[in-house]
C-alpha cells in the first residue's frame, strides 16, 4: 500500500478490498466495552483541518483514539494561517514537532499532494478543495458492500454535481477500482469539462435521464448539491434541480427492492433527496456513519501500524 | 460483526519439502500429531474436572485448526460439545514497526463471551511468547475470564518473556537459527512437524 | 573599439567576418585582421549570427517587486538569452500608467547597461481595465512607448478597447492584449479546462475564453484601422482567427511564448504551481497548431512573457500561486530545439520571429536589422549544436520559478552585442 492516501487512484483493488475487511474487524471494536486497541500507541497523530467539518474531523478523531493513537486537533481558521503564514509553512512548523502524520482537509485541490511533498510525515487526505475525499468513498463502498455483497459488476447510479463534489470524484474512482459499474447523472452544467473522455477512457457513463437509469441500479449515491451553484448560473432554481435530479418520493417507488440509497450528508432534505427516500427502509445513510469510524481506524492503521519500519 | 470460523484461508505457503535441503528433519509424523493433541485434550479435561466453562480458542492461522480438534476430541469424551473461537492478535503485537502490514484474521467469541471462562488458548508453536503475551492483552480487552490456560503443539524454549504453557504437544529443543515447521491438514495437506535449518 | 567576429554563419550570405566599429557594423567579408587595429577578436567559427534578439514581453517587476527580479537582473537574465531589446511590461507597482514612471524604467535600464530596456504603457489607469492612461504623454516621453498592454489583465470592456485601439493610432502605437474574458475565465481559472481540470477539480480555463477576444479584437481593429497585437496565444482556435483576420487584411500581429511552444497541460498533473501560468499550459494538440502556425507566419514572433516569482508567492497551494514562468534565458534554446531541431524553422526563420518582426512591431528602430554594413551592431552568436541542460540555480534572474530545470536542450546563445560592445561572451555576461 502506498505511503500516503491522498487520492483514490492511490488504492489497488487489493487495496481496498484489505481496508474493508480490516474494517470489518474494527467495526467489532465500536461494540465493545472496551473501545480500545493498543495498535498505534505512541503515534502522533494531527488532524489539520482548514476547513468547518465537524462529522470527518470527529471522526478521525475517535478512529485514532481507539486505536490508543495521540490525536491533535488543529483548527486552521483562525490560527497562523489566517496571520499570513502559508500552508507550507504550518506543516513544516507542526512536522518539526515530530508528528507522525497529518489527517489535512483544505479548500485547495491538491493541497494534500503538495502537502506530502512539503513534509516527511504520513498524509491523509481528508478532502482537498473539488478534489477528492478517499476515506469517505471507502466508507461509502463500505456500507454498500455490508449490504449488497461483493461490489463487482453490480451497478451504481451517482447522482449530482460532479464537477464541484470531491465525494463524487473519489466514490467514481473507487466503485470502478472494485470493478462496479457505473453511471454519473447530473444536468450538463454539473458535468465537468473533457467528461466524455474520461468516462471513456475510465469505463463509466454518463446521462441527464435520472428517471432513466434508476430503474436498473444496484444502488444509487445522492450528492448534496450547493444552493450556491444556483448563482453561478448553473441551475436555475432549487425546484427545477429537484424536479430533474431529485430522489423524489416518486423516484423512490421506481427503484428496485434490493437497491440501497446513499447518501454522504450532510442532507438536503427536500432539495437532492426527499425525506421519505432519506429515511426509507433501503436508506445507508446512518450505516455510512456508523462506518465512518471503522473505516477510518482500518485506514489509520494500515498507514501508520508499520510507519517507521526499517524496510 | 463475526462469523463463524471455518479453517480460514492459509497465509503460508504450502509445505513442500524445500529441495535438496538434507538438514529438515520430521520431528513429529501425522501419527504423534494426532495422539499428542488427543493427550492434550484429555489433560485439559482432566486438569478442568470436566468441560464446565471451557472456552477454547485458537490464534490464527493454525492455532484455529487445532483448537478445532482438541474441542472434537473432547466432545467425544464428554458427550456434549465445548465452546471454541478464534482470537486475532495481529493489533496486540509488539513488532508491527518491524514488519509488513499483517492483514487481520477473524475474531469470533461465541456466546456469551469470555467473562468467567476458562480460556483455553491454543497456538502451533510456543517460541518467545511474544504471540501469547499479545493473545493475552487481546483477552483483558474482551472480557475478564477466571482464568487463562495455554496449549501448544510445540514447545521449542527460547522464551523471550516469562511465559509458559500448560499443555505442551511435543517439547522440542531448537537452536535459534533453526526453523520449526508444522503442517496440518487443513492448511498444508498433512499432518507433520518438521524443522530445518540452523548451524552445522 | 574594433571589434572583429571571424567566420560567422550569415546565414544566406555563408561564413563571413564582421568587423564592428564601435557602435556599427563596419566591414563584413574576409578581412585581413592585420589591416587595423583590432581591440577583441571572436573566433565565431561554427556559430550563426543572428540581428539581437527582442522580446516583445518581459516582466522585470521593478518598481514595487525588487525581490522577484530588477531591471538589472532581468537586464543580466536577457543579454544571456541573446536578448539586446525586451519591452518592460506596465503591470508593476505602481503601473507604469504616466510619462514619468515609464521614463524611470527607461532610465534604470540605460544605467544597467545590459539590454535596451523598452517601456510598455498600460492601456488602463491602473490597470483597472475603465479609464484609458496617458497614452500620449508616454509616447512622446522620452520613453517614446509604442506598445501599450494591461497584460496580467484583458481590456475587457469592449468600449473601452475599441477608444484605445482608434486613440494609438495618432502616434503609431499597438494595443497588445492579453486575451481572457473574465467572464468565461476569472481569476481563479487556472488548468486548461478538459479532462485534466476535471480529474484534478482544478478551475477550467476555456481555450474559448481567450478566443472570443481575439475574435472580438480582431473585428474592432478591422472598424477602427488600427493596429492590434495578440499576447501569448495559447490555442488552436485563437490561430483560426488571426489566420482568417490576416486573411482579411487586418493589420492584426500575434506572438508566442517558449512554454506554449513546448510544454504541456499533463505537466500540471502533480498540482506544481511551477507549471501555473496565465494563459495555461494547453494539450499537445494546441501546441503542435502552435508551432506550425510560427512556422508559416500566422504567428510572427516569440516572446518569453517571463516571469519571475519569489519564492513565496509560488509555493502555495496550486489555485493560491502566483502566474508565471521564467524565459529570457532559456527562449532561444527551446526555439531552437522544437523548431530548428524539427525542421520547422531554419535560422534565418528564427532571427525573423524573434528579432526582426518583434522589432517592427514594437518599433525599434536600431534592433531587428538586416547584418549588413552600416547598420548598428545588435548581434546574437548562436551555437547550434551546444547542447545545455537547463539548471535553475545557475540563472542570473532573482527568481526560481524555472519550468526548463533538468531539461537538455539543443542550441544555445554564445555571445551578444549591444550597439556594438559585448554583453555577453561565451555564454557569461562579459
Amino acid at each position: 500500500m502506498k505511503r500516503h492516501l491522498l487520492s483514490m487512484n492511490d488504492l489497488d483493488r487489493n487495496d481496498i478490498l484489505t481496508i474493508l475487511d480490516t474494517a470489518e474487524s474494527m467495526h467489532d471494536v465500536q461494540h465493545r466495552e472496551v473501545k480500545k486497541l493498543p495498535t498505534l500507541r505512541g503515534r502522533t497523530v494531527v488532524n489539520l483541518f482548514f476547513e468547518d467539518s465537524t462529522r470527518t474531523r470527529s471522526s478521525f478523531e475517535i478512529a485514532g483514539k481507539w486505536l490508543s493513537a495521540d490525536v491533535i486537533n488543529i483548527s486552521a481558521k483562525g490560527s497562523s494561517t489566517s496571520k499570513g503564514e502559508s500552508l507550507r509553512d504550518t506543516v513544516r512548523t507542526v512536522a518539526a514537532m515530530g508528528v507522525d502524520g497529518f489527517v489535512i482537509r483544505h479548500s485547495a485541490s491538491g493541497a494534500a499532494q503538495q502537502v506530502s511533498e512539503w513534509v516527511d510525515a504520513v498524509v491523509i487526505n481528508a478532502g482537498d478543495g473539488l478534489h477528492e475525499h478517499p476515506t469517505q468513498a471507502l466508507l461509502d463502498a463500505y456500507s454498500m458492500r455490508q449490504r449488497l455483497g461483493d461490489l463487482q459488476g453490480l451497478h451504481v447510479a451517482l447522482v449530482g454535481d460532479l464537477t464541484h463534489s470531491r465525494v463524487l470524484r473519489s466514490n467514481l474512482i473507487c466503485l470502478k477500482t472494485l470493478g462496479a459499474r457505473v453511471t454519473v447523472v447530473a444536468p450538463p452544467t454539473l458535468m465537468p469539462a473533457g467528461i466524455e473522455t474520461w468516462a471513456a477512457s475510465e469505463g463509466f457513463t454518463t446521462s441527464y435521464d435520472l428517471d432513466a437509469v434508476l430503474p436498473c441500479v444496484d444502488a444509487v449515491m445522492m450528492l448534496r448539491v450547493q444552493r450556491e451553484r444556483m448563482s453561478g448560473g448553473f441551475f436555475p432554481t432549487a425546484r427545477e434541480y429537484t424536479v430533474g435530479y431529485g430522489l423524489t418520493r416518486e423516484r423512490l417507488r421506481t427503484l428496485q427492492k434490493h437497491t440501497v440509497i446513499c447518501h454522504p450528508g450532510p442532507m438536503n432534505r427536500g432539495l437532492e433527496i426527499a425525506a421519505d427516500a432519506a429515511d426509507a427502509a433501503q436508506s445507508l445513510v446512518l450505516d455510512q456513519v456508523s462506518a465512518g469510524v471503522a473505516v477510518r481506524m482500518s485506514v489509520l492503521y494500515h498507514l501508520f501500524a508499520g510507519e517507521g519500519s526499517l524496510t | 460483526m463475526t462469523r463463524p470460523e471455518s479453517a480460514p484461508p492459509s497465509d503460508s505457503p504450502p509445505a513442500d519439502l524445500p529441495e535438496g535441503d538434507q538438514s529438515v528433519r520430521v520431528v513429529m509424523s501425522s501419527g504423534d500429531v494426532s495422539r499428542a493433541l488427543r493427550r492434550v485434550a484429555h489433560e485439559i479435561l482432566e486438569r478442568n474436572k470436566g468441560s464446565q466453562d471451557l472456552l477454547v480458542l485458537g490464534i490464527p492461522t493454525r492455532g484455529v485448526a487445532l483448537a478445532q480438534r482438541l474441542v472434537h476430541v473432547m466432545a467425544e469424551v464428554e458427550g456434549r460439545d465445548v465452546p471454541s473461537g478464534a482470537l486475532d492478535i495481529t493489533m496486540h503485537r509488539d513488532d508491527l514497526r518491524r514488519n509488513p502490514i499483517r492483514a487481520i484474521e477473524h475474531t469470533y467469541i461465541p456466546a456469551p463471551g469470555i467473562d468467567d471462562k476458562t480460556v483455553v488458548l491454543v497456538d502451533d508453536v510456543l517460541f518467545s511468547g511474544r504471540t501469547v503475551r499479545a493473545a493475552m492483552d487481546a483477552i483483558s480487552d474482551l472480557g475478564r475470564p477466571r482464568a487463562i490456560r495455554l496449549a501448544v503443539l510445540v514447545d521449542r524454549g527460547h522464551r523471550d518473556l516469562p511465559i509458559r504453557a500448560d499443555y505442551v504437544g511435543k517439547n522440542l529443543p531448537t537452536s535459534r537459527s533453526e526453523r520449526v515447521q508444522v503442517c496440518l491438514a487443513e492448511h498444508d495437506g498433512l499432518d507433520e512437524v518438521r524443522i530445518s535449518g540452523g548451524d552445522r | 573599439m574594433n571589434t572583429l567576429i571571424k567566420g560567422a554563419d550569415l546565414l544566406g550570405a555563408g561564413r563571413q567576418d564582421v568587423l564592428i566599429s564601435d557602435s556599427v557594423i563596419s566591414a563584413i567579408g574576409t578581412l585581413d585582421p592585420s589591416a587595423r587595429t583590432i581591440d577583441e577578436t571572436i573566433d565565431a567559427d561554427g556559430l550563426v549570427a543572428l540581428p539581437g534578439l527582442v522580446d516583445l514581453h518581459t516582466h522585470l517587476r521593478e518598481p514595487g517587486r525588487e525581490d522577484a527580479e530588477t531591471i538589472a537582473s532581468g537586464s543580466a537574465a536577457a543579454a544571456i538569452g541573446g536578448f539586446t531589446a525586451i519591452l518592460a511590461m506596465a503591470n508593476t507597482t505602481p503601473v507604469t500608467d504616466t510619462a514619468e514612471a515609464a521614463e524611470r524604467v527607461l532610465d534604470l535600464g540605460r544605467l544597467a547597461g545590459l539590454v535596451d530596456v523598452q517601456p510598455v504603457g498600460a492601456v488602463t489607469k491602473t490597470l483597472g481595465g475603465e479609464e484609458l492612461a496617458e497614452l500620449g504623454l508616454m509616447a512622446h516621453s522620452r520613453a517614446q512607448v509604442r506598445v501599450f498592454s494591461d497584460d496580467g489583465r484583458c481590456v475587457a470592456d469592449a468600449q473601452v478597447m475599441r477608444r484605445a485601439l482608434e486613440y494609438v493610432k495618432a502616434f503609431g502605437g499597438v494595443v497588445s492584449q492579453h486575451a481572457q474574458d473574465p467572464m468565461l475565465a476569472d481569476h481563479n481559472a487556472c488548468c486548461h479546462e478538459g479532462e485534466l481540470s476535471g480529474r484534478l477539480g482544478l478551475p477550467g480555463w476555456p481555450g474559448v475564453a481567450e478566443e472570443v477576444i481575439v475574435a472580438r479584437d480582431v473585428i474592432l481593429a478591422r472598424h477602427t484601422g488600427s493596429r492590434v497585437h495578440v499576447a501569448h496565444v495559447s490555442t488552436a482556435g485563437s490561430v483560426e482567427v488571426i489566420r482568417w483576420a490576416k486573411a482579411q487584411g487586418i493589420a492584426v500581429t500575434a506572438e508566442v511564448t517558449p512554454h506554449h511552444l513546448m510544454l504541456t497541460t499533463d505537466l500540471v498533473a502533480g498540482y506544481d504551481p511551477t507549471f501555473k501560468v496565465n494563459p495555461p499550459l494547453r494539450p499537445s494538440q494546441d501546441v503542435e497548431v502552435l508551432r506550425a502556425a510560427l512556422a508559416d507566419g500566422t504567428i510572427d514572433a516569440v516572446a518569453t512573457d517571463h516571469a519571475p516569482h519569489a519564492r513565496h508567492d509560488k509555493e502555495r497551494t496550486f489555485i493560491d500561486a502566483a502566474f508565471g514562468v521564467l524565459g529570457l534565458e532559456t527562449a532561444l534554446s527551446v526555439v531552437s530545439e522544437v523548431m530548428v531541431r524539427a525542421g520547422l524553422l531554419d535560422w534565418a526563420g528564427v532571427a525573423q520571429v524573434m528579432s526582426v518582426r518583434p522589432a517592427r512591431i514594437a518599433g525599434l528602430a536600431r534592433h531587428g536589422r538586416p547584418i549588413a554594413v552600416g547598420e548598428p551592431a545588435n548581434l546574437t552568436l548562436v551555437d547550434p549544436s551546444a547542447t545545455v541542460t537547463v539548471d535553475r540555480e545557475a540563472s542570473l534572474s532573482l527568481s526560481r520559478n524555472n519550468p526548463w530545470h533538468g531539461r537538455k536542450l539543443t542550441g544555445a546563445v554564445h555571445a551578444t552585442f549591444l550597439h556594438g560592445l559585448p554583453t555577453v561572451l561565451k555564454g557569461e555576461l562579459a
